[in-house]
């Protein structure tokens, strides 16, 4: 426990430590938070879910913050449903089996630019005869527009933005620009409070409807959303515990393992020694990536499957030479001819002796380690492995350069995830480096 | 020593020197060079087996296969007018036949563990054979044309880039040792945790800032589109794509190397010779040539060579982010369509390579460091 508080006191006259630990910490805390925020099955459904989950955000738009830049006010998303708030809903009688519904939607709109899109969501509850709706629109200096009508099947999406016939009526704009354009300056928009009037026939006594308005905004969320309208915050939250968990999982396999296999080679020699040593040369021929993308291709894309494969490909990598080298020193040591003299067994000197020695080069390799597989994961999901439920960074970025994010300029799909990745790997890299140095004297003078 | 050469690759087998005759010498050196070349062989050809046996997954991968197969032709013959006429027997029949004649050509009439040895025995002479799936630009199923039409691009970025990174990195060192503890030499130590990112994903940062923000640098690829038929301009356009992805494979390792190669020459420049060296009044050219250079050679060497041989596989995911018409990317196609003879290809030569260059150093060790003595059965 000293020596657990001391190394402490050591790291903490680096700079770059502190940063570091900081960076790992927050890190650990955005991870957990992500585990509890949003829990396993939840973020699988949030990410996986089909259009029902993310059918209201608009398509590939930046995060809200955007607009706290100055100069820069873009709408948000609009959501008004008539099923929520029932007071936008009035209902009179006409005649016997003919009533009216009249949905009156009020949008305060004070955004520069458009929307994205316009879209009116009916449901409809009818036994035989469908309901019809007519849509006007009003405008904040009192121009009427109507917007078309339709004759409902129980659920039905009006799509303003592709009604042709509008465009043509708003003199060739597309409705969502059409609709919310200056008269005088069709290129700006003009603020104030558009009315949406919704006025449906129900031609049987117990049928019904409500409608929902969607004014799909051109910022969404803290993290924006992407070509299928996904939340992308779900996403760079639930990268968190992956990356970590990946690389964390993934270094304390290999180097542990190794270590201990080296430990085990060197303290047995003859042919355990002599195979351990041949295992390695072998493995160090075979191809990583493209094994890890032929496991990928045929087998599984499982995240852990994955891991597995990096291991077991792991321990018997470079590592152990030098691993080997060190053992082989410490092994003609005299407390360790002490330890047997006194009677103790192969697996105590290992264990006790033997790999505790060891520890001042293990642990920085062991936590430089960790941004290496934390951008392997990356790495492949970029070729497209990434793992097929999980959300992942890696996979954020495949997503991105698929949908030529770069060239169309959506920079905030691709610099979110990888500014995350970044700073994981930024983090654990500046611990792994002080640590090198204050385990490593040598290393610490010059 | 070892702990001196930790940040870099360890040397060979090092011990002192024993006088000894001229013909014991040859003799031992002659042994010494046919029991490691037998080791090399043997490792070799376990390597490339079991990358045969991965690439075809122990024989599932021609399940897939003969599914496929079967599938093109039922759906060929149902195609055809002419066959549909005949009667459903010798259709079926006829449809036999034409699977038969396909899984001959693939070779899965014959049981998987024979034709993995035969595979092994065509792959360890070099006779690469056909591929699968993919061919060459020209149009060729050569594996060795497939892979000779990829090297040339794969090389020109690669051996540019780690070239380039390997002597900025040893001058980088060499200087920043001169001057340790200066603001640049500061610098470089807090930059050397960025080399925690791979090359691609500097990539796509210098896509972003230089393609998509600055419009200053092409997106991806070798050339430029339709390719530029005079030869100067083609050079030209071949080197402004070159100049992206090279600065990401810089980008992605200097620092990192910079500082190794600072604190290697660090440590040697602290020995006691190099104290002994000073104090007789040398020049510090000579004193850097002589004293601090020179112990270091072997690792610069293996430094080197392993840089040389990692050219051959090229980056697949760098590759893949630029758009680069190289080995790494066939690779990657080949995998996904399991064209089991590219793979096997592409891990044979690099075995060799890296076999041949682990023979090789440790004569370049027994050359440039006098205290090496030839250590029979010595690690890879």
């Amino acid at each position: 426990m000293t020596a657990v508080r001391r190394l402490f006191g050591t790291l903490l006259q680096f700079p770059s430590a502190i940063a570091g630990l900081a960076i790992v910490l927050g890190m650990v805390l955005f991870a957990l938070f992500a585990v509890i925020a949003i829990p396993y099955d939840e973020a699988v459904r949030l990410w996986r879910g089909g259009e029902d989950v993310w059918s209201d955000n608009p398509r590939t738009v930046p995060p809200a913050w955007v607009n706290w830049l100055p100069g820069i006010n873009r709408p948000t998303t609009i959501r008004i449903d008539s099923a929520v708030e029932p007071g936008l809903k009035t209902r009179q009688s006409l005649d016997d089996d003919l009533d009216e519904v009249v949905i009156d939607f009020a949008i305060d709109y004070r955004f520069d630019g458009f929307p994205q899109e316009v879209t009116l969501f009916f449901t409809a509850a009818f036994a035989e005869s469908r309901p019809n709706v007519t849509m006007t629109w009003t405008t904040p200096d009192g121009r009427e527009v109507r917007l078309g009508n339709l004759t409902l099947r129980p659920s039905e999406a009006f799509r303003v933005s592709q009604e042709s016939r509008l465009e043509r009526r708003l003199n060739g704009l597309p409705p969502e620009v059409g609709l919310f354009a200056d008269p005088d300056d069709p290129s700006r928009s003009l603020k104030g409070e558009y009315r949406l009037r919704v006025e449906g026939l129900l031609f049987e006594e117990a049928a019904d409807l409500d409608a929902r308005l969607v004014v799909y905004g051109r910022v969404h969320g803290w993290a924006g959303t992407d070509h299928r309208r996904r939340d992308l915050g779900v996403a760079l939250l639930w990268g968190a515990p992956i990356a970590l968990a990946f690389g964390l999982l993934a270094a304390v396999g290999t180097i542990v393992t190794t270590m201990f296999i080296a430990a085990m080679g060197v303290w047995y020699g003859g042919w355990i020694d002599a195979a351990i040593q041949r295992i390695t040369e072998v493995n160090i021929i075979l191809p990583f990536l493209p094994i890890l993308i032929m496991v990928g291709t045929f087998y599984s894309r499982s995240i852990w499957v994955l891991l597995v494969v990096v291991v077991l490909l792991g321990i018997f990598s470079a590592g152990i030479k030098t691993y080997r080298a060190i053992f082989l020193q410490i092994k003609q040591a005299p407390y360790i001819e002490a330890a047997r003299a006194y009677g103790a067994g192969n697996m105590r000197i290992i264990v006790r002796y033997m790999i505790p020695r060891i520890i001042p080069v293990l642990v920085p390799a062991f936590v430089s380690a960790v941004p290496t597989y934390v951008f392997l994961e990356a790495s492949l999901a970029v070729l497209g492995l990434g793992d097929p439920v999980l959300p992942t960074w890696g996979k954020v970025i495949n997503d991105a350069q698929a949908n030529g994010a770069l060239f169309r300029g959506h920079y905030f799909w691709v610099l979110q995830p990888a500014g995350l990745l970044l700073v994981t790997g930024f983090g654990f890299a500046l611990v792994g480096f002080a640590l090198d140095r204050v385990f490593n004297p040598r290393l610490r003078d010059v | 020593m070892a702990d001196a050469s930790a940040p870099l690759a360890g040397t060979g087998g090092v011990a002192p020197r024993r006088p000894r005759g001229a013909s014991g010498s040859l003799a031992r050196v002659t042994r010494f060079t046919l029991v490691r070349l037998l080791a090399l062989f043997l490792t070799v050809v376990v390597g490339v087996y079991l990358t045969i046996m991965i690439a075809n997954m122990g024989g599932y991968v021609d399940e897939l296969r003969r599914s496929t197969i079967r599938e093109n032709v039922s759906l060929a013959v149902g195609m055809d007018p002419e066959l549909r006429r005949l009667p459903p027997a010798e259709r079926l029949e006829f449809m036999e036949s034409l699977i038969a004649i396909q899984e001959e050509r693939l070779g899965l009439n014959r049981p998987f563990l024979l034709r993995s040895f035969a595979y092994l025995g065509s792959a360890l002479t070099l006779d690469l054979g056909r591929s699968e799936f993919l061919s060459s630009d020209s149009g060729s199923r050569e594996v060795r044309l497939i892979i000779l039409e990829r090297l040339g691009p794969t090389l020109l970025l690669f051996a540019t880039g780690q070239l380039l990174l390997f002597f900025i990195a040893l001058l980088g060192g060499l200087v920043l040792s001169r001057r340790y503890g200066g603001w640049l030499d500061r610098l470089v130590i807090a930059l050397a945790p960025t080399s925690a990112a791979p090359s691609w994903f500097y990539g796509i940062f210098l896509i972003l800032i230089f393609s998509a923000v600055l419009g200053v640098m092409p997106f991806g690829g070798m050339v430029a589109s339709p390719p530029p038929p005079d030869p100067i301009d083609y050079a030209l356009s071949l080197l402004k794509h070159l100049v992206l992805p090279v600065t990401a494979i810089v980008i992605s390792a200097v620092f990192l190397s910079i500082y190794s190669y600072r604190t290697f020459f660090l440590i040697f420049a602290s020995e006691d010779y190099v104290e002994m060296a000073k104090a007789k009044g040398l020049t510090s050219q000579a004193i850097e040539r002589r004293y601090v250079l020179r112990p270091t050679l072997p690792n610069i060497v293996t430094q080197f060579a392993f840089l040389i041989i990692t050219l051959w596989s090229g980056a697949i995911i760098t590759e893949t982010v630029f758009n680069w018409p190289g080995l790494g990317r066939t690779l990657f196609g080949a995998i996904t369509v399991t064209d089991v003879p590219i793979i096997v290809a592409t891990t044979v030569i690099y075995a060799y390579l890296l076999a041949v260059t682990v023979f090789l150093l440790d004569f370049v060790y027994a050359i440039v460091d006098p205290r090496v003595k030839l250590d029979v059965g010595g690690a890879l």
